[in-house]
C-alpha cells in the first residue's frame, strides 16, 4: 500500500475514535448527569446578601426599582441605570462598549440571575451588588455626577419613601451642590471642605441608594427555556413534549458542550457560569487602555470602603465576607481573567466578551478553536478541532438557552 | 514531480502525527487515575505526621465557600499543637490552581485547625496539597477530591 493511502486510513481511524460517542441518539449516565446539573431547576434559592439588612424589603425593592430607571440620577438628567441595562433586552444595550454619557471601556452585562453571584463587573472589583451599583453613578462617562449631588436629589425627590426604609435623612445644610471623593479636583476638595459627621451622612445615603437597587436588582431571574424542559424530560425518562424537544443538530451540540469542546468546564451550574476568572487569550481593542482584568480589580474591591468589610456593610461579622477575604490577590492567574459569563440567552447577546471584541456565536467559536496567545498572561485555553458541522451544532445547542427561540 | 510528491506525502506524515500526539495529550489529559487514592486521612510524605480532612459541612461541593478541619497528629499519635498549615492545590488535569487563597483561622484544640475559604468551581479531581511546619519538622500532605 502507498504510504499516502496509509495515511488516509489513519485519518480515518482517527476520526472515528475522536466522534466514538458523538451519536446524537442517546446520552450516557454520565452525560445525563451533567445536563441535569445545567437545568434551571437545579438553582438554588435565592442566596441572602448579608451586607445588605434591606435586600428583601419589599418597600426597598420598589424603591429601587424607582431608581433603577430614573434619569435624573446622572449629570445631565438622561442617564438611568436602564440606559444600559435595557430592560427588554434581558438588561443590556447589544453594544460592545457601554454609553452612558460617554463611552466605557467595557461591555454592559446582562442583569437576570445576578444575585446569585458573588462578583460583580467583568474583573469582579465589587463583591456586592448595592456596591456594584454606586459605581457607574461616579464614574464620569456613564451617570456621571457626585456624591453629594445624588445625597441631595434622592433626599429632595424621595426623601419620604427613603426615611420610611432607612431612616431619617442626613443634614445635607450647606452641603455643596457638587462634592464628592472620586470627582474632579474642585469636587474633591469640596468634599475635603465638608464636616466630617455631614460626608459620612452622605456616603450612607449613598450606600443606601446602593441596597434599594440591590433590592430590587434580586427579583430579575433567568426563565426557563427549551432546554430545560428538555432536561427535564431526560431526567424523568420522558419523551420530550414537542416544546422540549431538541433537535438532532440541537442534541449534537449539547454532547459538544458537555463533552469534548470543553464548554461546560467554565460554563457549568444552572447559570452556565463557574464565577470565576479566566484569562482566555481575548485580544484587546484597539484604543482602549492597557485592561489587566482581575489583576486591577483585586486591588480596588480590597480598598474599597464599600466592601464586605467596610463601615456600610451590613454584615454581622467578617464570617460573611469569605469571598473577599479568601481571593487569590495575587499571580500571573489573575492578568487579563475575566468573569465567565452566563449563557443563557446568550444567543441573543451579541457582540461577545468584556469590550464586545466578537461580533458573533461564530467569532467566539473560532477563537476558542484557535486558542491565541493572549496578549498578556497565561491564557487557560487548549486548540480545539471543530468540523463546520459540529460549530452549527454548539451554535444550535446555545439557541436553545433563549426564551422564545 | 516526484518531489513536489515527497513534500506532499511527508506534509501529510507531520500533520498525521500531530494531531495523534494532540489526541493522546487530550486523553491524556481527561484521565483521572483509576487508583485515585481518595483517602482523608494520610501519612505525610516524610512520616512526621498523620493528616486528616473533615468537612465541616458534608459532602464537599462545587459552588459555596466551605470549611475544613485539619486534624494534626505526630506519627505517633499525639496531636501537633502549633502547626503552621499553608494550602495549595488546583486541578491537575486542567493545570490551573484552586480559585480562593484558604487559610488556616482558628486552632480548635485536640491538633485540629480550622481552614477557611475552600472553593470548587469546577467538577472533577482536585488536589489539595498542604505543607506542615511544627517542632517535628516541614512536610507535605497531598489528598484527592473528586467532585
Amino acid at each position: 500500500m502507498r504510504p499516502a493511502f496509509t495515511l488516509v486510513w489513519l485519518f480515518a481511524a482517527l476520526a472515528a475514535v475522536l466522534l466514538a460517542g458523538c451519536g446524537p441518539d442517546e446520552f450516557s449516565q454520565a452525560e445525563r448527569q451533567a445536563i441535569a446539573g445545567l437545568s434551571l431547576d437545579k438553582l438554588p434559592k435565592l442566596p441572602p446578601s448579608p451586607t445588605n439588612a434591606h435586600a428583601d424589603d419589599p418597600a426597598a425593592a420598589a424603591l429601587g426599582a424607582t431608581l433603577f430607571f430614573d434619569r435624573g440620577l446622572s449629570a445631565n438628567g438622561e442617564v438611568a441605570c436602564a440606559t444600559c441595562h435595557v430592560i427588554d433586552r434581558q438588561f443590556q444595550d447589544g453594544l460592545a462598549l457601554a454609553r452612558g454619557i460617554g463611552t466605557t471601556n467595557r461591555r454592559t452585562m446582562p442583569l437576570a440571575g445576578v444575585a446569585w453571584s458573588p462578583w460583580f463587573f467583568w474583573d469582579g472589583r465589587k463583591d456586592s451588588l448595592w456596591s456594584q451599583a454606586l459605581a457607574p453613578m461616579e464614574n464620569p462617562v456613564e451617570h456621571g455626577s457626585t456624591r453629594t449631588f445624588y445625597a441631595r436629589y434622592v433626599a429632595g425627590r424621595y426623601g419620604e419613601r427613603y426615611a420610611r426604609i432607612f431612616g431619617p435623612l442626613p443634614d445635607l445644610t450647606g452641603a455643596p451642590a457638587a462634592a464628592g471623593p472620586l470627582g474632579s479636583a474642585g469636587e474633591r476638595a469640596a468634599w475635603q471642605a465638608m464636616p466630617q459627621p455631614q460626608r459620612d451622612g452622605v456616603d450612607r445615603l449613598f450606600a443606601n441608594l446602593g441596597k434599594a437597587i440591590e433590592a430590587f436588582e434580586r427579583s430579575l431571574v433567568h426563565a426557563p427555556t427549551r432546554f430545560d424542559r428538555f432536561a427535564a424530560a431526560l431526567e424523568g425518562g420522558k419523551t420530550p413534549a414537542p416544546g422540549a424537544a431538541l433537535t438532532e443538530e440541537e442534541k449534537l451540540g449539547l454532547k459538544l458542550f458537555i463533552g469534548k469542546a470543553n464548554c461546560v468546564t467554565c460554563h457549568n451550574g444552572p447559570r452556565f457560569t463557574d464565577d470565576h476568572f479566566h484569562n482566555t487569550g481575548v485580544p484587546p481593542v484597539a484604543g482602549l487602555p492597557q485592561d489587566l482584568g482581575r489583576l486591577t480589580a483585586v486591588r480596588q474591591v480590597a480598598d474599597d470602603p464599600f466592601n464586605c468589610l467596610g463601615r456600610f456593610s451590613d454584615a454581622a461579622d467578617e464570617a460573611a465576607c469569605g469571598e473577599l477575604r479568601f481571593m487569590v490577590k495575587d499571580g500571573e492567574v489573575l492578568v487579563r481573567a475575566y468573569k465567565t459569563p452566563s449563557l443563557r440567552g446568550v444567543a441573543g447577546r451579541a457582540p461577545y466578551m468584556h469590550s464586545g471584541q466578537f461580533e458573533d456565536l461564530d467569532a467566539v467559536l473560532d477563537h476558542y478553536s484557535r486558542a491565541p496567545a493572549p496578549p498578556s498572561g497565561a491564557s487557560e485555553l487548549h486548540p480545539l478541532t471543530l468540523s463546520e458541522r459540529e460549530r452549527k451544532a454548539l451554535i444550535a445547542f446555545l439557541g436553545t438557552l433563549s426564551q422564545d427561540d | 514531480m516526484a518531489r513536489a510528491g515527497r513534500v506532499w506525502r511527508w506534509g501529510l506524515v507531520a500533520v498525521a502525527a500531530g494531531l495523534a500526539v494532540a489526541v493522546a495529550v487530550h486523553f491524556w489529559m481527561m484521565r483521572v487515575p483509576a487508583d485515585l487514592d481518595l483517602s482523608r486521612d494520610k501519612t505525610s510524605q516524610e512520616h512526621l505526621y498523620r493528616v486528616a480532612l473533615a468537612p465541616e459541612a458534608e459532602p464537599l461541593r462545587q459552588g459555596p465557600m466551605q470549611s475544613l478541619v485539619v486534624s494534626v497528629s505526630t506519627a505517633d499519635g499525639r496531636p501537633v499543637e502549633d502547626a503552621t498549615i499553608g494550602i495549595d492545590g488546583g486541578m491537575p488535569q486542567h493545570g490551573h490552581g484552586l480559585p480562593t487563597s484558604p487559610a488556616v483561622t482558628a486552632y480548635l484544640g485536640g491538633g485540629r485547625y480550622r481552614m477557611e475559604g475552600i472553593k470548587f468551581n469546577m467538577a472533577g479531581w482536585w488536589e489539595l496539597k498542604l505543607s506542615i511546619s511544627a517542632p517535628p519538622g516541614d512536610d507535605r500532605v497531598t489528598f484527592n477530591l473528586r467532585l
